[in-house]
């Protein structure tokens, strides 16, 4: 499956995912504390910055992530327009895109893997509330494993509902499809199951 | 255990897909899809705990970076987008739905289910993501609720959907439906 990491490999994808992450929760919250139209902009400035020093393609890339905020943008905007606001408009969407655009950052720089051991680390404290690290990465893996497979066996459906009908399919497949999903559940369980069950995961 | 975590699992999947079927937009951003769709079922199928956890991994997959939310859309930035609490209102909202099917055993399962999606689908997630609008575009709370009413009709259609879907299910594959454990075929 393909993930939202920059295929372009960056100096920051070697830094420490922890460390990033650290970074970003101080630099949002310090964002959002600020009431300051010049920080705010000097702040998406720096983060834009980051996004072109890897190159050209990076910072396409990295952009086009952002268009999904463009309706909260004009929503904003009019809203503000139309309470003669416009500054205060102004410094929600700036705010609004420079969370956005350093969180989507982070992503970008930081491997799947390196993620998972962020999560390793994160969930070692809850080992005392009875849950496994282990079985987690376990469940990790099979959604990562399973959701191609389900999307194949839904888009199988679609093929055989096309195959059939003149209408468009909507609705109507999501009844076998959950019931796909619900047979798979049980054989994955049965597979697991049969080679050892969590009890073995837990031993290792 | 393990059908535990293969349901948890596969239904976080589940989520998954249903958010790469061609979706049913409406008006703005916030995307229509049958992802919540997919919340509804956690919670009527798997029952209150499991829903729950469903939808937390699913969105654990979708912080590390996966595209799974409809769209392709994924990555940290969508926790502090405008939508961020709708998002942080999914796991909760699996609970109630899921809390409601599990209690509430005296109507027959499509009602129970259908309500109960209401409830936890509708009113929770958008009590919350009424408020996480709210702070990220920083408007009142009725303001931010006036930019998002538009989509209420279309989940009041999937909170039905999740009703006859869950005890066509319950029909189908008794043992499946985790929520009432000692099987409902009544419904």
């Amino acid at each position: 499956m393909i993930s939202l990491t920059s295929p372009i490999e960056t100096r920051a994808h070697s830094w420490s995912a922890g460390l990033k992450l650290t970074v970003l929760c101080l630099s949002t919250v310090f964002l959002y504390s600020i009431d300051n139209l010049y920080i705010e902009i000097a702040f998406l400035v720096i983060v834009i910055t980051l996004y072109a020093l890897p190159g050209n393609i990076f910072l396409r890339f990295g952009l086009s992530k952002l268009r999904i905020l463009w309706p909260f943008i004009l929503v904003v905007l009019l809203w503000h327009w139309w309470i003669s606001e416009l500054l205060l408009g102004t410094s929600i969407i700036i705010r609004m895109i420079a969370a956005f655009a350093l969180a989507n950052l982070v992503t970008m720089t930081t491997k799947l893997s390196d993620m998972i051991d962020v999560v390793h680390f994160l969930a070692r404290p809850l080992e005392r509330f009875g849950l496994n690290p282990r079985i987690l990465e376990l469940a990790i893996a099979l959604v990562i494993r399973m959701t191609p497979v389900l999307l194949h066996k839904g888009q199988g459906l679609t093929l055989a509902w096309r195959a059939r009908s003149r209408r468009r399919p909507g609705w109507r497949i999501i009844l076998p499809f959950t019931l796909l999903a619900l047979d798979d559940a049980d054989h994955v369980a049965e597979a697991l199951k049969a080679r050892g069950g969590l009890t073995n995961l837990e031993k290792k | 255990m393990e059908k535990n975590i293969a349901y948890i699992a596969l239904f976080a999947a589940m989520i998954a897909a249903l958010g790469l079927i061609p979706k049913l937009t409406l008006a703005f951003g916030v995307p229509i899809t049958a992802q919540s769709l997919g919340i509804m079922l956690c919670g009527t199928i798997l029952g209150a705990r499991r829903g729950a956890l469903a939808v937390l991994l699913f969105l654990l997959l979708v912080a590390l970076g996966l595209p799974l939310l409809s769209g392709g859309r994924g990555g940290l930035g969508v926790f502090v987008s405008a939508t961020a609490g709708f998002l942080l209102a999914w796991p909760l909202s699996a609970f109630v739905t899921g809390f409601i099917v599990e209690k509430w055993r005296s109507a027959s399962l499509t009602l129970v289910a259908a309500i109960a999606s209401v409830i936890g689908g509708i009113l929770v997630m958008y009590l919350f993501g009424i408020i996480g609008m709210a702070i990220v575009l920083e408007k009142t709370l009725i303001e931010a609720a006036g930019f998002i009413t538009a989509f209420i009709p279309g989940d009041i259609i999937k909170a039905i959907m999740a009703g006859l879907l869950t005890s066509a299910v319950a029909k189908a594959r008794p043992a499946s439906v985790l929520s009432r454990p000692a099987s409902n075929i009544a419904s």
